[in-house]
């Protein structure tokens, strides 16, 4: 099979192996690597700046951030994956009812997404991820619901826009059902909004794991995750950067690397953006 | 300046943009010249490099990512002949909106909309010319005046928002005219206004013009202003002069092929004068078009609109409730018989489209009866509409690039009704296809190709091919070819006929342009602030006008013939009054004299 186009740009082509390349740290990092390695304390070397020993240097507790960071991947990308993508199931269907039906199902629906809004999105999580309990699972669906909000209102707007689009119109004229009308007229024009906020809301539901986690609510110490890593970080910005900045990388990789794939990813869908198709 | 000399010479140019594979040539090789006190019509088609040209005489093209890549482009100013192609920025500043006017397309985006008129209007005039406020204001109203703004006082304080579109142009053409400008380019001034604004506009710029001497370069695409305006023609294609010569000279006796194309392409009001039916256009360079389109000789109705009434909620306050109603389409009558095509016509805001589209029900009417071949699509539910109703009416949409899908393939899209209305599958589905890509006259090659491969009169073949895929006993098109290039909108209207004599289709052919309606139609509708005033066969309609709305209406086209100005000194239209109404405003029916057989009058006591 050939590559699509916009993967075979710099751009895309950059963006698809970063993204590869976390996800395949993520998955095989935990298989490879003792699960300990990232407990270990070595309390001679507490706050040790890069070195053969710690390539990556350690944190206040002697930890090496290598590893903690490889391990920590797994849990930062798992909850970030799980929650966007629960966000979207819940959040698609919603928006595109109540932009696609309008009238009472419209403000029935987006009463209640505003209702979810007026709140922080942060507070939300916290509030549910208080309730359920702190685990894994209960942090994914804390984020997800508190992500669902943004994304339903975004593709209502969508909806609404291409639901009064001439193509639709015609499409309803041909005879199509309501439902192939939104699955086949409506989905795929909205799709690139969708992508685009996907990304986005996958690097702040990292930062989001990382808040619940600084509470005491997502990833339990002395487990890894990049948020928990870098809101320890925040006593030893001074005195030890690194602490800071192996983590912070590691989120800015991802979040560069989503975004370029994002980007692709829609072009990819787009046949106006496809290159000597014709 | 000594006499005869030009005050604007534009040799070779030359105007690149920059692409992702090389530059792009907007302009290849260019020249003509415009003396002091005459218009110059730049006409040509879209992708022509008309307005690159005159972006390129202000240095404006710059902004858009060109460059202009050679030649000279002079302009006589006092202090003697500049080449404004290597002007310094300093200067051009000077020369802009100093010594030369401009005058956009959109007067809705071309006045800043967070401040007043008067704000707008003094600026320039404190900048180039160092007017104090006060000084500066007075000359803002003198200008207005000039324009012939109704209570200049008032305008001045008014922000554009609350200014028509005719209006807000007049007061884009006063801000062009504030510092006596020795040359004004107006790039298609009028093209989004109504037809009577239009007139205004045209006589407005024409008037002053003559009154202050200064001269005019004039985009345009259309021909029949040009016929209006012009001194001196200049006709381009593809970046490239065609022909340039005295406006007599190109209407009456044109050299190139490609002005003989595009003036035949032309429908010029009049011409269809004691013609018994619609008749293709005969198009240069291709074979022409049959079609037999004279009325049956015992006309057998299929569409029946009776009282037909839409209204459209204005909602305000906290809760978002009805506050008042827009009165769209206000008891409209009519009658389509089979195998013919009735026209409404009327400038926007009319009703006209609220109508087509409350038969078809994609807008629900209010109240009132539509009956096709006997059967109320009114009273269908949204199940039967979707079985049956759409099954017989179909509808062409105004917009070329909005009325396919971008994500699907062409097959895909004409082949969904034959699919959902049972009609074909399998390999009978795409013999089905591939006919009515025939039929449309594309190749069979664009099955697999998306919308944004084709071009607009590409993808409206496209859009009739799948409207005529259910075998239709009617089409409602709306502005269908409005959107077009004058060369594809003949070659679209023609196909229209062609499958109208093939087939006996029936159309509901919706236009704000009277000469494309002359052509095409059998009968006519006049549609005014949501009624019918006056409606009956072309002939009728046309030739013996009797409603005062349709006779200023017609009065008001400008006509492809420069021998015949129809442009004049200060017209002055009613303004269309508002169709906004509060609630339980109930208007009176719309009562009708009959003038002649068919022929049918407002009676004009109600609004």
């Amino acid at each position: 099979m050939k590559l699509p186009a916009a993967f075979r740009s710099s751009k895309g082509l950059i963006g698809a192996v970063l993204v590869l390349m976390i996800l395949l740290v993520a998955i095989i990092a935990p298989l490879v690597i003792p699960p300990d390695m990232a407990t270990q304390m070595d309390m001679r070397a507490r706050l040790s700046p890069p070195t053969l020993a710690h390539p990556l240097g350690t944190d206040q507790l002697g930890r090496d951030l290598m590893y903690r960071v490889l391990l920590g991947a797994h849990t930062s990308i798992y909850i970030a994956t799980a929650a966007v993508l629960m966000s979207i199931v819940i959040g698609l269907p919603l928006g595109l009812i109540s932009g696609y039906v309008g009238k009472t199902t419209d403000n029935i629906l987006m009463r209640l997404v505003d209702t979810l809004l007026a709140f922080p999105a942060l507070l939300l999580a916290l509030t549910i991820s208080a309730v359920l309990g702190p685990n894994l699972q209960n942090t994914i669906i804390a984020i997800g619901i508190a992500f669902t909000p943004f994304l339903a209102r975004i593709i209502r707007g969508e909806a609404l826009r291409v639901a009064q689009m001439p193509y639709v119109e015609a499409a309803r004229t041909a005879g199509n059902s309501d439902t192939r009308l939104i699955v086949r007229h409506i989905l795929p024009n909205i799709m690139p909004a969708v992508i685009v906020q996907s990304t986005i809301s996958l690097a702040f539901a990292i930062l989001a794991e990382a808040g619940l986690s600084f509470l005491g609510l997502g990833t339990q110490p002395p487990d890894a995750s990049w948020g928990l890593m870098i809101q320890a970080s925040r006593d030893y910005l001074d005195r030890a950067p690194w602490t800071a900045l192996v983590p912070g990388a590691a989120v800015a990789l991802t979040v560069l690397g989503l975004n370029m794939f994002g980007d692709a990813l829609r072009d990819a869908l787009d046949p106006r953006a496809r290159k000597g198709a014709t | 300046m000594p006499d005869g000399s030009p005050l604007v010479s534009i040799d070779n140019l030359r105007v690149e943009f920059r692409g992702e594979d090389g530059p792009i040539v907007g302009v290849e090789d260019v020249s003509f010249s415009i003396k002091p006190g005459e218009t110059v019509c730049v006409v040509g088609e879209s992708g022509s490099g008309k307005s690159v040209t005159s972006l390129s005489l202000m240095r404006l093209v710059e902004f858009g990512g060109g460059r202009i890549a050679g030649g000279k482009l002079e302009f006589a100013r006092d202090s003697g002949v500049l080449d404004v192609a290597d002007a310094d920025p300093e200067i051009m500043q000077q020369i802009r909106g100093n010594e030369i006017g401009m005058i956009f397309q959109e007067p809705m985006t071309s006045l800043n909309p967070v401040f007043t008129v008067e704000r707008q209007m003094t600026d320039g005039l404190r900048l180039h010319r160092g007017l104090s406020q006060s000084k500066a204001r007075a000359r803002a109203l003198e200008l207005l005046k000039q324009v012939r703004i109704p209570e200049p006082e008032r305008r001045l304080k008014q922000y554009p928002h609350e200014l028509s579109g005719g209006m807000r142009q007049r007061v884009v053409i006063a801000m062009a005219m504030a510092c006596e400008p020795r040359l004004l380019i107006a790039d298609e001034p009028t093209t989004a206004l109504d037809v009577t604004i239009q007139a205004e506009i045209l006589a407005l710029i024409d008037r002053l013009k003559r009154e202050t001497g200064m001269a005019v370069l004039f985009i345009t695409h259309d021909m029949a202003v040009v016929a209006q305006m012009a001194d001196r023609v200049v006709v381009m294609f593809r970046g490239n002069l065609v022909e340039e010569g005295p406006v007599e000279q190109i209407f009456t006796n044109p050299q190139q092929d490609y002005t003989k194309a595009l003036l035949a392409a032309v429908p010029r009001l009049g011409e269809m004068r004691g013609k018994p039916a619609p008749e293709p256009m005969r198009l240069v360079g291709q074979s022409p078009v049959e079609a037999d389109l004279k009325p049956a000789r015992k006309p057998e109705p299929l569409l029946e609109v009776q009282n037909l009434t839409t209204r459209y909620p204005v909602k305000g306050g906290v809760f978002r409730r009805p506050v008042a109603n827009v009165h769209a389409v206000e008891d409209v009558s009519f009658t389509i018989n089979k195998g013919e095509t009735l026209a409404l016509v009327g400038e926007s805001g009319c009703g006209k489209s609220s109508c087509g589209r409350s038969i078809l029900r994609l807008t629900e009417p209010t109240s009132g009866k539509v009956l096709l071949d006997r059967t109320d699509i009114i009273a269908m539910n949204d199940r039967d509409l979707r079985r049956r109703g759409w099954r017989d009416m179909q509808m062409v949409f105004q917009d070329p690039f909005a009325s396919l899908n971008p994500y699907m393939r062409l097959k895909d899209q004409v082949a969904e009704p034959l699919m959902n209305y049972g009609l074909a599958s399998g390999s009978e589905l795409k013999d089905r296809i591939a006919t009515l890509f025939d039929h449309v006259e594309l190749p069979r090659s664009f099955m697999t190709r998306f919308p944004h491969e084709l071009s607009g009169g590409q993808r409206q073949r496209i859009a009739i091919a799948r409207a005529l895929a259910v075998n239709p006993k009617l089409i409602v098109a709306d502005e269908a070819v409005s959107a077009l290039d004058v060369s594809v909108q003949a070659q679209v209207l023609n196909l229209m006929m062609e499958l109208q004599s093939e087939f006996g289709i029936s159309f509901l052919f919706i236009s704000h342009d009277m000469a494309v309606v002359e052509r095409v139609s059998h009968r006519v509708g006049v549609m005014y602030l949501g009624r019918l005033v006056e409606t009956g066969s072309r002939a009728q309609v046309f030739e013996n006008p009797q409603h005062s709305y349709t006779r200023s209406l017609m009065s008001a086209v400008p006509v492809a013939d420069p021998t015949r100005k129809t442009i004049r000194d200060d017209l002055n239209f009613r303004p269309i009054p508002s169709p906004v109404f509060p609630l339980g405003h109930e208007p009176g029916p719309s009562e009708y004299t009959e003038v002649a057989p068919g022929h049918l009058v407002l009676k004009d006591n109600k609004t």
